[in-house]
Order: structure tokens, then sequence, then C-alpha cells
């Protein structure tokens, strides 16, 4: 299928235990930990579906998910807002700035695989 | 023995008569129909208290030894009356407008209300009046000794027979019981005594007339009328007795001050007065009635000495004349005059002086004892009824105790003359208390303790002596043989009679002392406007006479109550009183009982001097006086403290808001904090567990090579490390910041411990190289070594784990000065940007973003828990080559501070 991935993730081991998931099912995945440059690397890769976490270097997941709805290029694009803090507020702060999901760690990778699956699928 | 027997009834029967005379006319007061008990009749015959036994049987014992002499008593008390009226009245209008209770309560209230005043007078009045009550006695039972014929001339022996001793015992007792009954039987404002007055006034017609009775007898019985009569003056020996110009001056001087200061006539002219006017009645009345006592005085004399036999005592001629004549009848009037006369003296002088010892020492005393607060409290009534009734017992058996040790040998006249003396040692401080309102409260006392001291020296002294022979070398020869200290010849001043040197020297020596230290002394604040009421009562008081009974007053102590307690309150007392007095609907009248209930009621709101100042302001019954003032000054001094206090409590309470405030901030801020921090904790924790999950659920899907299987395996397992680590920081940092942790503080080498810290920080890597200076570092600390080495342990393994270096090396520096001891480690790495040196301290404050360090930010935070608890401190150090801390301790650890 070709459809690529992007994770925006500053921890190794999840990224390496996400990437290995999502490669096994045929996705290319591309990661990257830095949170400064995140919304400028999506906007530059054009990805399917973007993995992004919200305790990033640099800058909160939060704050890239807002530039990403306030420009058209990337308004619709699915995103899956990943974090450890898997409070009802940030839940509510992720459905206001427009995350088209939320899951907090720790994850069933199933579940990631399965939302990676129907984000590409309704986009 | 049939004579004793009658006179004993008879003078029980009297006693009785008495008794139910005084019940009587206490009833009659009571029900406020008694008007007529306070007419200016009843006040000049009480008056005659001045009368005494000594005036009854003395007089004319007097007589019949110093001729007319005995004039002089009366004529010292008409010349008061007569010449002195303005001094009499403007007596009375203070009396009655400051509501004094004594001479004492007087002298005291003029010179500012000094209470040791009060007890001087009190004392010299107790001492001065205690040989005239004993005289009272004496004479008594020298009476009855007179009917029981056993002996007439001598006194002495007749003192000392027993049952003369239980006479006068019984009599003191009676006397006792009588006056307490009625002289106490309720705390009157102005102590008043009705029955009392009622029966003293009774005893007055009885004496007089047996006087006037034993008097016609034996001028027209005896002698066949006027004419015969005054031929036997003539033939007389007394009609010959030279007139000694200076005791006659002196005696009537001392009499009219006698009238004014003694302790009883000052009770019925002043304080059982009840009217200004009656004074008008009293000046010609009672020296009217005092010519009728003294008229007979002569004849009586004149046949005595003729007819009774030689040696026979003349002070008993009133009694033993008729005896001697068969008048039985007579002789028992006679003696029932006397009696009346003895009795009436020593119930108003008893009544007198309790109120003087009650109030001023006893009360004093007792207040004192009780502390503050007691003067308040509602049994104070009690306690001063207490003190009067014991004051009297007292006061009488003073007196009989007197009469036993004296010995009764001196003639009546010379004790009654001595307490004449006594007295009117008081007559300076009191007039010119009312004249001169330069007079002063040391000048009173000066002159007080003066006079009254040369009166104990040269006339009491000498007159106990003369019944000692013990002490007749002190007359004859002065103190310690010091010639012109003897009393009776002060400065060697002899020859003249001894009660007129006695007199002279003690007045010159009172009214010197009080007239110079006067002018010495300035008067207080209190004693200048006591003063001013003193001087100028006439101007400051409305004629007490005055009050208005109207609607009008009712009506303004209505409007003042009502401002006071509410009207409704003030409504339902008003309506109580005229239901009460059966004006129901109206306005009650303000009786003085009334007005009594009201001021209490208003003092429970107001203070009790402001209630009255009050009250007296609309009712006019006494000016405001200047106590009154000054306790309303004092009040309001204490509302003003009482105020002063609520505004330090408000300012007290706002202080306290603004720390609530803070501590509220505070809290604020820690359970913000706290949040933050369990937010903290929740990710810290789930980092981990998401890779061991994720990773876990990989290997459980199987089909891996070995080596990725290997590979993932050593994940979870390294991140099972880091969250057992993370467990075990987070509780070692609770611990440490709750301060539950226990030293284990032991001697060790600083060497050692570093050794032991960077093996075991570097067992992991061996690539950052460790520089030290081990000559520096042979130091012996004690400390808890453990703690000390996590500490080191941490520091090395952030320079391991962050130093970002191409051959990371870590420089350890020892240093000591004095007690303390610092160890820098400083590496070869960029450092920490100067905008986290504020934060590297503070929980889960990570620098980098380098997760896989593996460390869960809470090294630091630990590291300066425990040297917190060590005594010291570890600090970053800005300005060196790379990242630095410093480690600061003191040698010694002193015991953990929490």
């Amino acid at each position: 299928m070709g459809k690529e991935v992007l994770l925006i993730e500053d921890e190794p081991n999840i990224i390496e235990a996400i990437s290995f998931i999502l490669s096994r099912d045929g996705w290319r995945v591309h990661s990257h930990a830095n949170g400064v440059d995140a919304a400028d690397v999506v906007r530059m890769r054009k990805p399917d579906v973007v993995i992004l976490d919200v305790m990033l270097p640099g800058r909160s997941g939060y704050d890239i998910l807002e530039e990403l709805r306030s420009d058209a290029a990337t308004r619709s694009l699915p995103v899956m807002l990943l974090t450890a803090r898997g409070q009802t507020k940030d839940r509510e702060m992720a459905e206001r700035l427009g995350a088209t999901r939320f899951m907090s760690k720790p994850f069933s990778n199933a579940e990631v695989l399965e939302t990676v699956r129907t984000l590409a699928a309704e986009a | 023995m049939t004579i004793l027997n009658t006179l004993v009834a008879v003078s029980l029967g009297y006693v009785v008569l008495l008794f139910l005379i005084a019940f009587a006319a206490d009833r009659i007061a009571q029900t406020g129909r008694g008007r007529w008990l306070r007419s200016p009749v009843v006040y000049t015959l009480s008056l005659s208290v001045y009368c005494t036994a000594w005036t009854f049987f003395g007089a004319v014992g007097y007589a019949a030894r110093s001729g007319l002499e005995y004039l002089t008593i009366y004529l010292g008390p008409t010349l008061v009356l007569v010449g002195w009226w303005w001094l009499l009245r403007k007596l009375v209008r203070i009396g009655r407008s400051q509501r004094i209770t004594s001479i004492a309560d007087l002298i005291s209230s003029r010179f500012g209300k000094s209470n040791s005043l009060a007890v001087i007078v009190t004392l010299a009045a107790v001492i001065g009046t205690t040989p005239y009550i004993a005289l009272q006695l004496q004479s008594i039972t020298l009476a009855v000794s007179a009917f029981t014929g056993s002996v007439v001339n001598g006194a002495d022996e007749v003192v000392n027979a027993p049952d003369s001793r239980s006479v006068a015992l019984l009599v003191a007792t009676g006397l006792s019981i009588f006056t307490i009954l009625f002289g106490t039987r309720n705390l009157d404002a102005n102590e008043r005594h009705h029955g009392v007055v009622i029966a003293i006034a009774v005893e007055a017609v009885v004496k007089l007339m047996a006087l006037v009775a034993v008097g016609a007898y034996v001028t027209w019985g005896l002698s066949g009328g006027v004419g015969p009569m005054l031929a036997r003056i003539d033939a007389s020996v007394i009609g010959r007795w030279e007139v000694d110009p200076g005791r006659w001056m002196g005696l009537t001087f001392v009499a009219g001050a006698a009238f004014l200061c003694l302790p009883r006539m000052f009770q019925v002219l002043v304080v059982e007065n009840s009217d200004e006017a009656h004074l008008r009645t009293a000046s010609w009345a009672f020296p009217l009635y005092m010519i009728l006592m003294s008229l007979f005085v002569v004849p009586i004399a004149v046949v005595g000495l003729e007819i009774m036999p030689e040696g026979a005592n003349p002070d008993l001629f009133v009694v033993t004349l008729p005896l001697s004549q068969g008048r039985d009848g007579l002789a028992l009037f006679s003696f029932i005059g006397g009696f009346s006369a003895a009795t009436s003296m020593v119930i108003v002088a008893a009544i007198a002086l309790s109120t003087m010892v009650s109030n001023h020492v006893v009360m004093p005393i007792w207040l004192r004892l009780q502390g503050p607060g007691a003067s308040v409290s509602g049994d104070v009534r009690h306690v001063v009824l207490v003190s009067r009734r014991l004051s009297i017992a007292g006061v009488v058996f003073l007196g009989y105790l007197y009469f036993r040790l004296s010995g009764g040998g001196t003639a009546l006249a010379a004790i009654g003359l001595i307490s004449f003396v006594g007295v009117s040692q008081f007559l300076p401080a009191l007039v010119g208390g009312l004249f001169w309102r330069g007079a002063t409260r040391p000048g009173a006392i000066a002159g007080l303790l003066g006079g009254f001291g040369l009166w104990l020296y040269t006339l009491l002294l000498p007159n106990l002596a003369a019944q000692t022979a013990l002490e007749q070398s002190l007359l004859l020869s002065g103190p310690f043989g010091i010639g012109w200290l003897r009393p009776q010849a002060l400065f060697g001043i002899g020859g003249i009679d001894p009660l007129v040197h006695a007199m002279i020297w003690s007045l010159l020596v009172n009214v010197t002392l009080f007239l110079t230290i006067s002018l010495l002394t300035f008067p207080t604040p209190l004693e200048r406007l006591q003063g001013a009421q003193f001087v100028n009562v006439f101007e400051h008081s409305g004629n007490p006479r005055s009050w208005s009974r109207g609607g009008a007053e009712s009506e303004d102590l209505l409007v003042m109550a009502q401002r006071i307690i509410g009207p409704s309150e003030a409504q339902q007392i008003f309506q109580a009183e005229a239901g009460r007095q059966g004006l129901s609907g109206f306005l009650p009248e303000t009786t003085p009982d009334f007005i009594e209930r009201l001021e209490r009621e208003l003092s429970g709101s107001v203070g009790a001097a402001t209630a009255h100042a009050m009250v007296a302001q609309i009712v006019g019954r006494a000016s405001v006086s200047v106590e009154d003032l000054l306790a309303v000054a004092d009040e309001t001094a204490q509302m003003m403290e009482y105020s002063s206090q609520l505004e330090a409590k408000s300012s007290e309470l706002a202080r306290t808001a603004r720390q609530l405030r803070t501590a509220n901030e505070k809290l604020t801020q820690l359970s913000r904090q706290k949040d933050a921090f369990l937010s903290q904790i929740s990710h810290e924790l789930r980092t981990p567990m998401t890779s061991i999950r994720a990773f876990s659920e990989i290997l459980r899907d199987g089909g891996l090579d070995p080596d990725d299987q290997t590979r993932y395996s050593n994940v979870i397992h390294g991140e099972a490390l880091r969250l057992t680590r993370l467990l075990d920081d987070l509780l070692d940092l609770s611990v440490l910041e709750n301060g539950q942790v226990n030293l284990n503080l032991q001697e060790g080498r600083l060497d050692v411990t570093l050794d032991h810290a960077i093996a075991s920080a570097s067992a992991a890597s061996g690539k950052l190289r460790i520089r030290r200076d081990k000559t520096q570092e042979g130091i012996t600390i004690f400390t808890d070594l453990d703690r000390l080495s996590q500490v080191f342990i941490n520091l090395i393994a952030n320079a391991r784990k962050y130093c970002d270096a191409a051959r990371p090396e870590l420089r350890i520096s020892v240093h000591r000065t004095g007690g303390t001891l610092t160890v820098d480690f400083i590496d070869n790495g960029a450092g920490i940007p100067s905008d986290k040196h504020g934060v590297i301290f503070e929980k889960f404050a990570r620098v980098t973003s380098d997760q896989s360090a593996g460390g869960a930010g809470l090294g630091l935070a630990i590291c300066r828990e425990i040297m917190g608890r060590l005594g010291g401190s570890v600090a970053y150090l800005p300005g060196q080559t790379g990242a630095a801390f410093r480690v600061t301790l003191p040698l010694r650890a002193g015991p953990a501070t929490s």
C-alpha cells in the first residue's frame, strides 16, 4: 500500500515499538523526535496519518496540533494524539484542538494499528 | 432589798418601753406616714445626747466641787447654736449634699477622700470616746450602789465589787443589743435611724423631768420655796467659789468645740438631720433645754452638801438626797433619768463610732482582702451590716473594759472634760476645711496627729498615771528626768490648770501645724474640687428642701430611662411602679424608693456612678458631687480603654486575616504544585510502562527472529529497572521532604567515601575520566556517610550522563575552611544553560531532552534534600568550564534538624 505514518515522539523505545507494529502491517513509518520543527516536517512529508505525542522537547504536541489545524493544507489531516497524561482534561483539550483520535499511554498495539487503519481509510 | 428589786423591775420596764417606742417608730417610718417623727422638737430633743450621765449626775458633783464652773459645759453649746448658726447650717448642708455618714467621713471627704485621714479621725474618736462610755457605765453602777446602800462615799470598792461589775456588764450587753437592733436595722443611704432618734427624744424628756422633779423637791419640799433656797445658796460655800477666767474661757470653748466634734453630736446634729430648718428651732430650744437641765443643779448641790454626811459622793446627790429623805419613788425616777442620759449617750456614740470603724477601718480591709471585684458584688450590704454590728459590740465593750481597768477612781466630770479636749482636736480641720480652700490633706493630718498626740501626752497619760503610783515620777520630773517635757508643764510653763494647759498646747500645735503645712503643700485636684464644694456649698447645691415632686420630674426620668435602657423596658418599669403606688395609667411619684430602684436599673447599663449622676441631675436631690464626676470620668476612661482594646483586637483580626490569606495562597500554590507533581509522576511512570506493554505484546505475537527477541526483552528489562529506580527515588524524596529520615551519623574518611561513590557511579561505563587530588582528601568527617555517598554518586552519574565533551572528564576538588568542607564536581562539557540554573534542583527538572539518560529528574532534588539534612548544601557553580556543582558540608554534622 505504501501509505505513510509520521510518528512525532521523543521516547526511542516507543518509536521502535510503534515503527515495528506499523511496518509489519506494511506502513511506511517516519519518526521525528523534536517538537520545534514538527509542523514543518508534517507539511513537507504530507503523511497519510500523524501520530503526535503531547510531551515533546521544544514544543508541546497541543501547540503543533493547533498550528496544523489553522493551516488549510493540514486542517483535515488525520492526527492521533498520544499522551502519557491520560486525564479527562487532557482528552477535552485534544478534542477542542481538533485531534482526530486521542489515545493514552500505555496503549494496546492492536488498537494503535486499528486506529491508523481507520484514519487512513477515512481520509 | 425591796427597793433594789423595784429598781430592777422599773429599769427593765423602762428598757422594754424604749424598745417598744423604737420599734413602733421604725414601723411607722417604714409606712412613710411618720413625718412627725422628724419634727423640729424631736430634732432638738435628740440633741440632748449632749447631756449624758455626766451632766445628770456629774453636774451636781461638779457644782459641789467647783461652784458655777459647770455652767461652761452648757455655755459652749449655747454659744455655738446661737452665735455659730451659719457654721452649723453649712455643716448640715454639706453633710446632706455629700451624703456624709460621720465626722470622719466629712473630714476625709473634704481632704480628697483620704482614707488615712478617716482612719486617724476614727481612731482618735474611739480613743476619746472610750473613757466617756466607761463613764456612763460607771455612773449607772454608782447609782445602783446608792440603792443597795453598800457604799456611798468611795467609788473604788463599788466598781470592783462583783455585783457592780455584773451590773455594768449587763448594761453594756443590753445597750449593745438595743443599738444593734435599732442602729443597724437597715442600711439607709442617709444613715438615719427613726427608732433610735425617737427613743433618744423620749429619754431626753425623761431625764429632764427627773432632774426637774428632784430640783423641785429640793427647792419646795426641802427648802420651802425659791426665796429660802436662794438664801441657802448664798450661805453655801458654792456661792463663794472664785471664778477662774482662764479656765472658764477654756472650758466654754472646749464645750463648744465638743458640741460640734463629738461623734455622737455629729450623728444627731448632721447625719440624723432631715431638714435644715430644724436648726432654727434647735438654736433657741436646745439652749432652753440646757437651762432647764442646769436650773436645779446648784440647789441640789447646796442642799446635798448641807444634808448629806461628810464624804458622801456629790456625784450621786441626785439619787442619794431623795433616798436619805425616804422618797424612794423620787429616787427611782431620778435614777431612771440618769439611766436615760447614760444609755442615750452610749447608744448614739456606739452608732456613730461603729459607722466610722466599719466604713473606714473594717470595710477597706475587707475589700482589700477580697481583692478586686468585691465592691461590685451583691452581698456587700450584708458584710457592712455584720461589720457595723461587730463594731457596735466592740465599741461598747471597749468602754466596759476601760471601766474595769481604770477602776473608776476619777470624778465623772474630769473624764468628760478629757474627752472634750480630745475630740476638739477635730475642730481646726473641720472649720478650716469648711471655710478655707487652701487647707490641704497633709496639713489636716499633721494638725490632727500633733494635737491628738499632745492630748494623749498631756492629758490622758497623766489621768491614767494618777491611778498608778508607778507613773508619778513622769509627772513630777518628766520622761527620763527631762524637766521641760513634764506632761503637765511643757517647756517649763507650769502653774496653770492641767486641763487648760493641755488644751492650749494641743490646739496651738494642732492649728499651727494645720496652717503651716497647708500653706507649704498643694492640694490634689480632687482635694481642690472637694474644697470648692465644701467652702462654697451654698452656691453649689440647691436648697435641699425644694424637691419638686411634679410630674415633669417623673417624665424627665422616663425620657432619660428610655434613652438608656430602651423604651419598652423603661415604660414597663414606670408602669409597674405606678401600679404599686396605686396610680395605674399615670406617671409614678418620684419617691426616694422608686428613684433608688430606677438608679439600680440604670446602673446595670451605664454604671453606678453615671446612673447616680444622671438621676441626681433630674431629681435635684443632690448636686453632682465631684466624686460622681470623677467616677463618670473613670467609667469613660474604662470604656475608652475597652474600645482601644477592641481596636487592637480588630487590627489583630486583620493581621490574622492577612496571615490566613497568605497561608491560603501558599496552600493553593502547594495544591497546584501537587497536581503538577502527580501529573508529572503519571507521565514518568506511563512512559516506561508504554514501552514495556508494547514490546511484551510484540513478543507475545511471536514470529520474531532471535536477535530481535533478545533486543526487545532487554528493552523491557531496562524499562522495568527504570521504573523501579523512579519509584525508589520518589520514596526517598518523600521521606527526605517529610523529615522522617533517620541519619546514621558516623565517623569516616572523605577519600574512602569518594572512592566508593566513583566505583558505584562508574560501574556501568568507564568512559568518563575522573581527576582527583588525593592529597587534599585525607579528611576525617562525621556525618551520614551513606547519604553523602548518594549525593556524590548522583553528581558523578549526572556528569557521566550529560557531559557532552568528546573526552568527558570530571574534576573533583576538595577544600577545607575552618569547620566547613567544600567538594566541587566540575566537568568539561557545555554546562547548563544559565536560564536553567534556577530550576535544576526542582523535581523532574530535566535539562536535556534525552529521556534515555535514565534519570527521572529527581536526583538533584534528592541531593538538595540530603545536604539540607546534613547541615550543608549543594549548589550550581556558574562560570566554570563545564557543569559545576559545589557540595558544602560541616566537618561534623550536628543532630538532624527537621
